[in-house]
């Protein structure tokens, strides 16, 4: 690991073990998940008297096997991956981010009004940052809160962020219940500028699915949040802090400082998310838009290992998931798969520390 | 507005609190982490209404309803004492299941992705505004209960060591593992009865129906700083604020979205401190290895 000096001066040497171990313990449990997984789809399939080889079939031809389906599965996973970024940036941290839910309604307000602001004919790219910029801020606003409540009062991040899920979506409700809405909707009109191209304008297969640009940006802001966190000075203390904050402290990191970065651009980008929906989507911003979708980040995070290339291949994943319960609905409910989502989160959950004390005890005997 | 008919609704709409914020101090008293309840009260509220329809008696409702509770609370103690997984992931988990799990079987058994059919409740005498419900008094007494056994009975003593100090219990010989899957076994029963009331108030299941419930009773359970009382007297001032937006709905003197946002705000200001700080059990969430 190539680490960049503390502020101190001196260079810590993690006993990293080597690549091969580090693997297993980031790809059994995933895939232990994945078996429980497919045995609990088997069970809840023959519940509804259908054959599993044959439901199963179709959710791969209604997710991966058609360009409709596949755009669909993008699109969600788009969304997916900004809020599992967020949740494992936190996590990195040693933070747990479980308001990602009205981060990434804050941000999709934002850009929604910083859509309506600007004139119609703004060029795509300048608005398209102008939104970004708005729906980063608004997203770190409401990540802010409990980074500050946390370092100045040591207020728990977990409850904060779920109370504050609570009252940011409360506050927008009103906004738009209130102020901005289309009347007989909930949502705000459209906006002028900063919609982003479909993907189905470039590759007319992909007609009718909503999968759009905000893609690229997904993966951009994943390779930055690698780099941030593997290449770069300020991801190695927020890691050291995530490992140790007592030992961060003592190597001279300002450990409150490195949560306030965390939870803020865990936050920002949780924010940016927005606009998968707004500029890609609707273009509009609609009241309860990411319902579910910020807790979905808290499992894409844990699936992904909170690695960023994980949290692609997991939100990816997950996406396969929700859009296989709409190709499935003819024979079983699609309700299904909310059942295998919590059961893949439970089994990751209870497989990464049990293998982790498997693999270290193997260890440890071959040492002995 | 009317004084009588304000308790009596404040009453009605506190009943669910009361038992999932009991369940909720039970459980963090022991030192897990009760970010459950939500899905403990959904899958009790479910278990209840299919044990009324099949059964067509309440009680049989009310039994299956613990016993849903038990079963969700059961995996919760096992994934998170057994495989020491982490407490928070868990409980979102948990909760994600719950509403799978009973989202599924409503399509199951009753063929809807929305709600059940009407089915049997408790009461019914229009005069009596609801307190000819059993389970209406049982939530009334349900923290005062709690509070005894917490603060009276040996069992109390051993929640109370295990959450704050479980080495030193374990090494007086108390099994904190098994006062853990205990307390967690409790909450889980707890809370689903506050499910159990809902449901059976409404006399039907309808898809997400505790729509927040249980996070409104952890706000309590940290309000009221982990102590029975003080987190029912926490359930009864939501409640209360509750009913206050309910009964001056149409006047528009304060839009309804701000009396919502008052349990949450509520509870990140004690958490704050800014008016005596809420600590919580020494141990809550902690996992030793």
């Amino acid at each position: 690991m190539s680490a960049p000096s503390l502020a101190g001066g001196t260079q810590p040497t993690f006993s990293a073990p080597p690549w091969r171990e580090r693997a297993e313990e980031a790809l059994i449990p995933p895939l232990v998940a994945l078996l429980v997984a497919l045995i609990c789809g088997d069970l809840l399939i023959l519940s509804y008297g259908q054959s599993p080889a044959a439901v199963y079939r179709l959710l791969l031809e209604g997710t991966w096997g058609n360009a409709y389906g596949f755009g669909q599965v993008l699109y969600k996973a788009t969304t997916l991956t900004f809020t599992g970024l967020a949740v494992s940036f936190g996590l990195r941290a040693g933070l747990f981010n479980i308001g990602a839910e009205s981060q990434l309604a804050a941000g999709g307000f934002a850009a929604a009004l910083a859509g309506l602001a600007l004139p119609a004919g703004t060029p795509l790219i300048f608005a398209l940052l102008l939104c970004m910029i708005a729906a980063g801020l608004a997203g770190g606003v409401v990540g802010a809160v409990p980074a500050y409540l946390k370092t100045r009062f040591g207020a728990h991040e977990v409850i904060v962020t779920i109370m504050l899920n609570f009252i940011v979506l409360a506050l927008l409700n009103w906004f738009i219940a209130g102020h901005l809405h289309v009347p007989e909707t909930l949502h705000t009109p459209e906006i002028h500028a900063g919609v982003l191209p479909r993907l189905a304008d470039i590759d007319p297969r992909f007609h009718g699915s909503a999968a759009n640009l905000a893609l690229i940006v997904a993966v951009l802001v994943a390779v930055a949040v690698w780099f941030y966190l593997f290449r770069a000075r300020g991801g190695y203390d927020l890691r050291a802090v995530g490992l140790q904050p007592e030992a961060a402290q003592y190597g001279g990191i300002s450990v409150g400082r490195v949560w306030m970065r965390a939870l803020t651009l865990s936050g920002v980008i949780a924010g940016i998310g927005g606009i998968n929906y707004v500029l890609g989507y609707k273009h509009y911003y609609e009241d309860g838009f990411a319902s579910g979708a910020g807790f979905m980040g808290i499992a894409v995070a844990l699936v992904g290992r909170n690695h960023p290339f994980g949290v692609l291949i997991a939100a990816f994943f997950f996406a396969t998931l929700s859009q296989g319960g709409l190709a499935i609905h003819a024979f079983v409910p699609k309700q299904m798969m909310d059942v295998l989502q919590g059961v893949v989160i439970l089994a990751v959950a209870m497989a990464v520390p049990e293998v982790r004390r498997i693999l270290r005890g193997a260890r440890g005997r071959k040492d002995a | 507005m009317n004084p009588i008919s304000f308790l009596t609704q404040m009453i009605r709409i506190a009943i669910p609190y009361l038992f999932a914020a009991s369940g909720g101090v039970v459980a963090e008293r022991a030192g897990i982490v009760s970010l459950t309840l939500e899905g403990f009260m959904l899958s009790g509220a479910f278990a209840a209404v299919l044990g009324t329809n099949y059964s067509g008696s309440p009680w049989v409702g009310v039994l299956c309803g613990m016993l849903g509770g038990l079963i969700f609370s059961l995996i919760h103690a096992v994934a998170t004492i057994r495989y020491r997984a982490d407490q928070v992931v868990v409980g979102v988990a948990i909760n994600l299941l719950a509403i799978g799990v009973t989202r599924f079987f409503l399509k199951l058994f009753f063929a809807s992705s929305s709600n059940s059919p009407r089915v049997a409740g408790f009461g019914g005498n229009i005069k009596a505004a609801g307190f000819d419900n059993p389970l209406l008094w049982l939530g009334i007494i349900v923290a005062p209960l709690v509070a005894f056994m917490i603060y009276k009975t040996p069992f109390g003593l051993r929640v109370r060591a295990a959450g704050e100090h479980p080495d030193a219990a374990e090494s007086v010989g108390v099994s904190v593992t098994r006062v853990r899957y205990v307390a967690v076994a409790i909450s889980g029963i707890l809370a689903a009865l506050g499910g159990v009331y809902l449901a059976l108030d409404q006399h039907q299941f309808t898809d997400q129906m505790t729509a927040g419930r249980g996070f409104i009773a952890i706000s309590a359970v940290i309000f009221g700083r982990w102590d029975p009382i003080r987190a029912a007297a926490a359930c009864l001032l939501f409640a209360a604020a509750e009913t206050l937006q309910i009964q001056l709905q149409g006047s528009h003197a304060i839009p309804s979205q701000f009396i919502e946002m008052i349990p949450y705000a509520l509870t990140i200001i004690a958490l704050a401190g800014v008016v005596g700080r809420a600590v919580p059990p020494a141990a809550l969430g902690k996992v030793e290895d």
